[in-house]
């Protein structure tokens, strides 16, 4: 009799799941609009959820920089599939962080294995970057709380089973765990986007839905925002990391393409300006990766640097992703504005980073304000 | 250092023009925002090996140097 030794969950073990399971059918996934089930099911199999929860939730316990190289793996092969995880990852993240014994018991099993999905519901229709402005509702009633409103934008939304929602409460923003079947939920798809197109975004409306006092996921009053930034950093590390992936991807992509090309007899690699390019995605996206690993390593040693710097690496990672995927289309000529090749996708999805987790301005607006931080007065 | 002079360390760090003593509000001071609180959290957690119940994470506990060291000595004494 053999024991199977469950997989070490690392980088190679990513690499090797996302060439097999995810790489290969990414461009149709991205044109059906949805990612199918099967995937999920593999993802949940693979233990790739929410590895980062400790083994006795069901995860792996696995190190903040070993997540970032996942969801830079998985945001090589499919930035949709990325997203998923992404806001999987915040809900669970949130919920180990700041949820209380009998809720992480409740949900933390669920989250660690993929038999529940979370998403994260912030955006409204009227409030995207201005988290201030929300005008979904959160009172009090019969011991626990009433919600009202609509969120927007919602990645997972079509398909996830808890919803992770910021409201506003009786004297700040608070957090609230929604399951998707609580009666007074309404799920409406949004479909055909730019970008990121099997993420299956949706439109999620609370109407008068009740909820046990158990709904509310840490503190309220004044340590309220932390939930809210504490869970928005891991999403923007992911996103960093998912950046980091499609700059990748965009190198393999044009050094295959380029090393087999011919214009005019001459081979496309060996033009000087098709070299400049691929030159400064290989460059960027070695510092890309070192800015990830490095916001990594401040959450693994908890750091309060790790937040600038995850910031920092975000915003680096978004714009070199969408400007070298804008560079991959031009290299791959018509051929990159056809199906049948990739770079098309990276090109929107590229684009989609650069506006989730902290819009470019908002990043610049937050990164020159700590350079001046010393001369407040 | 003490755990007060730590504290002031910290914050002094992030803000160097700030003159604060261990009783004043550093909410008065108008720097704090949800960014910044979530880094003092980290903070005090990191440097004093504690973790911060939910229950505890209230703005007097923060308000002022000496409010948090209180904080941070009475979780460190309720651990031994």
């Amino acid at each position: 009799m053999t024991q199977q030794l469950a997989p070490t969950i690392d980088r190679a073990y990513a690499r090797s799941f996302v060439d097999d399971a995810i790489r290969p059918e990414a461009d149709t996934w991205d044109r059906a609009g949805a990612i199918p089930e099967d995937l999920l099911d593999r993802i949940a199999g693979a233990g790739l959820w929410a590895p980062f929860l400790p083994s006795e939730l069901g995860g792996a316990g696995i190190d903040m920089v070993t997540l970032g190289e996942i969801h830079e793996e998985v945001g090589r092969g499919c930035s949709s599939v990325r997203s998923l995880l992404t806001v999987h990852t915040m809900l669970s993240w949130a919920l180990q962080r700041f949820g209380t014994d009998a809720q992480i018991q409740q949900w933390g099993p669920e989250l660690a294995t993929g038999r529940t999905l979370g998403a994260f519901c912030l955006s409204e229709p009227g409030a995207g970057s201005d988290t201030a402005a929300i005008t979904t509702t959160a009172v009090p009633h019969n011991g626990g709380w009433l919600l009202n409103g609509v969120k927007k934008w919602t990645t997972n939304g079509q398909r996830a089973d808890l919803f992770l929602v910021f409201a506003k409460g009786p004297t700040s923003t608070i957090a609230l765990l929604v399951p998707s079947n609580a009666p007074g939920v309404l799920v409406n798809p949004i479909d055909d986007m730019l970008g990121t197109r099997s993420s299956m975004l949706a439109e999620i409306a609370f109407s008068d839905v009740a909820l046990g006092p158990d709904a509310l996921l840490g503190p309220s009053g004044f340590a309220s925002g932390m939930v809210l930034t504490g869970t928005l950093d891991l999403g923007r590390y992911s996103v960093a990391a998912g950046s980091v992936g499609i700059i990748q991807a965009c190198v393999d992509a044009c050094s295959s393409y380029a090393a087999q090309r011919r214009v005019g007899g001459t081979p496309l690699r060996d033009l000087p300006l098709i070299q400049a390019k691929l030159s400064d995605m290989v460059t960027d996206v070695r510092a890309a990766r070192l800015l990830l690993a490095e916001a990594g390593r401040l959450k693994d040693r908890g750091d309060a640097a790790t937040i600038m710097a995850t910031w920092i690496a975000k915003y680096f990672a978004s714009t070199a992703a969408a400007r070298h995927a804008s560079e991959a289309v031009q290299i791959h000529g018509a051929n990159g504005c056809s199906p049948e090749f990739p770079v098309g996708r990276f090109y929107r999805d590229a684009k989609v980073m650069e506006i989730i987790e902290g819009s470019t301005e908002i990043q610049r607006m937050t990164i020159a304000a700590e350079a001046y931080r010393k001369w407040e007065s | 250092m003490t755990t007060t002079d730590r504290i002031l360390a910290f914050i002094t760090n992030r803000f160097p023009q700030a003159e604060i003593s261990d009783v004043e509000d550093i909410f008065s001071l108008g720097y704090i925002n949800s960014l910044f609180a979530m880094e003092l959290v980290m903070f005090i957690e990191k440097e004093f090996t504690i973790t911060i119940p939910n229950d505890e994470l209230r703005i007097d506990n923060f308000r002022t140097a000496k409010a948090m060291t209180e904080l941070v000595d009475g979780l460190r004494s309720a651990v031994v």
